[in-house]
């Protein structure tokens, strides 16, 4: 658990973070989202004292972050950046052994775990534990970048826009993966992003900032439903509020008792999705079918439409 | 083998073959001496003077590199950074001062010999180091220096682990740059007593013997080609590991 107290951080007569205090679940994800100059990146940054607060104070899991050098409280927690930052005159596999290293770790504990991190991210060892960062794609750097981060098994990461520089397709891919990663792992996760719909992907939390300060913090269903001030609302988007909301609950959450004729769908599926395939189908009613292949109910538009609105 | 290769062999065979049996070469020189005068220079060794100097210019070299690496990393610390006006006046100092002028006044202090000219050499080889070591530390990417300290390196560990190894062969080409320009320098060194090929120049000019100065000039010009020419294979070797995209 990250609790945040009181956390300010002012340049000269410029306030950066302005008194934000706030709690993160162990082994949950939390988006921090707000426009470029909010302070998100440094309230982040704080938190592994690459920033020093100046007011207020980060305990972690209790215990007050300035009372270890901070060199060695990052060693504890995983730290992922826009760009990767991935050592250039490194080999992936090097590059991965960062952390593992500072700590000393005996040499056959560091292979067994670097080749670990790279089957979990899908990188064959043979192919790419010897390569040097500039022969992989941006894909594989960031993937790179999170197994380094990951490598020492923090219980904290922090990831400052880790997606920015991916393609669309790519970065759907790769925010599954933290979120396969997250639940593999246990990882309690604290990330920055501008973006509010990578948010709502990842977040079980969202917090929301403008100008150093806190606007929200909440799941993200309350930040539509009961969004704290204009602005939240103005961030999360008025217009297809009701189909951000959708997309938040899945098919197989909510699905109703019985069996119907309809277009089959993923029971992982969100509102949105299945919505939007009764639309494709001009049918009123779904039937939710689970991993497994077995039916789990049925789904109708108006079910669906009245999770759409508070 | 490639021409380059082939060019390389030729100018090393070249100044080992003169070094090591000048008389061969006499035939070639002797349109250029004066009539009744030696065509090959015979006060001295060749070998031992090219060495001499060669010494002379890698003592020199390793003094400039300890301390122009040493101010650079120095005044790119957060600690330092007040010295970086201070150290660049120094080491510009040492490059804008003539060599012949230093010799001239520190032949008074530590008399005469190789101590004066490893100081003319010394001071005049620090600004090609030192502005390259400030270069390379300088232009770190920003993103590695952060993840090297979010990953929990010290700032020392930083330094020896990502800092020093990217910058290496920017720091290389100045030791390169800096070598290569003492090689031809250090014969004016000669004028004070240092051991070197400028001795050959000197006695050539003083004797009016333009056979001597030629083999003094070309067989400096030949190690100044091939000193650089084998550092920059070096650096590009490491460049190969410590590749910046």
């Amino acid at each position: 658990m990250i609790t945040l107290e009181g956390l300010s951080k002012r340049y000269g007569a410029t306030t950066v973070v302005d008194n934000v205090s706030l709690q993160v679940e162990r082994n949950s994800i939390t988006a921090i989202v707000g426009t470029s100059g909010s302070g998100k990146s440094t309230l982040l940054r704080m938190i592994n004292r690459l920033v020093e607060p100046s007011a207020g104070r980060v305990l972690l899991e209790g215990t007050d972050t300035t009372l270890e050098p901070a060199y060695l409280l990052r060693r504890r927690i995983g730290y992922v950046i826009q760009g990767y930052g991935l050592f250039p005159h490194r080999t992936v596999a090097e590059n991965i052994a960062t952390v593992p290293r500072l700590l000393g770790w005996s040499d056959s504990r560091i292979r067994a775990r670097v080749e670990e991190l790279l089957r979990v991210f899908q990188l064959d060892p043979e192919a790419y534990a010897r390569a040097l960062p500039y022969q992989l794609s941006g894909g594989q750097q960031q993937r790179v970048g999170v197994a380094r981060a990951l490598a020492a098994e923090p219980a904290v990461l922090l990831m400052d826009e880790p997606f920015g520089a991916l393609d669309p397709i790519i970065r759907a891919k790769a925010q599954e993966d933290l979120l396969d990663i997250q639940r593999r792992f246990g990882t309690t996760i604290v990330l920055v992003t501008h973006d509010m719909d990578e948010a709502f992907r990842l977040g079980h939390q969202v917090a929301v900032m403008s100008q150093g300060r806190l606007l929200q913090y909440d799941r993200p269903a309350v930040l539509l439903t009961r969004p704290a001030d204009p602005l939240v609302s103005r961030m999360t988007g008025i217009a297809d509020r009701a189909l951000k909301l959708l997309s938040l609950t899945t098919a197989g959450e909510v699905a109703l008792a019985g069996r119907c004729e309809g277009p089959a769908v993923a029971a992982t599926a969100s509102l949105r999705e299945v919505l939007s395939e009764l639309v494709w189908h001009g049918a009123s009613a779904a039937s939710v079918i689970g991993e497994d292949g077995e039916p789990r109910g049925h789904l109708t538009v108006a079910a669906i439409l009245a999770h759409g609105r508070p | 083998m490639s021409l380059a290769t082939l060019v390389r062999l030729a100018a090393l065979g070249l100044l080992l073959a003169f070094l090591l049996s000048p008389q061969s070469f006499a035939p070639w020189f002797a349109p250029l001496a004066p009539s009744g005068a030696p065509p090959i220079y015979d006060q001295g060794n060749l070998l031992h003077l090219a060495a001499a100097q060669l010494a002379t210019v890698c003592c020199a070299a390793a003094a400039s590199t300890l301390v122009a690496v040493a101010l650079g990393i120095l005044v790119t610390r957060p600690s330092g950074a007040q010295f970086l006006p201070l150290s660049r006046t120094l080491v510009n100092i040492g490059q804008t001062f003539p060599p012949v002028a230093v010799l001239a006044v520190t032949v008074p202090l530590v008399g005469f010999g190789e101590r004066p000219t490893l100081i003319a050499l010394f001071a005049y080889g620090l600004l090609p180091i030192f502005e390259n070591t400030l270069t390379g530390l300088k232009t770190c990417p920003p993103a590695v220096l952060e993840a090297a300290s979010g990953m929990g390196m010290s700032a020392r560990q930083r330094l020896l682990a990502v800092e020093l190894p990217l910058a290496m062969p920017l720091i290389l080409a100045g030791i390169r740059l800096s070598l290569v320009i003492n090689v031809g320098t250090a014969t004016i060194g000669s004028t004070v007593a240092a051991k070197g090929l400028g001795e050959v120049i000197i006695a050539g000019l003083l004797s009016n013997n333009t056979a001597f100065i030629l083999q003094g000039g070309l067989l400096t010009g030949l190690m100044a080609i091939l000193l650089y020419d084998s550092l920059a294979a070096l650096e590009r070797r490491v460049c190969r590991t410590v590749r910046l995209d």
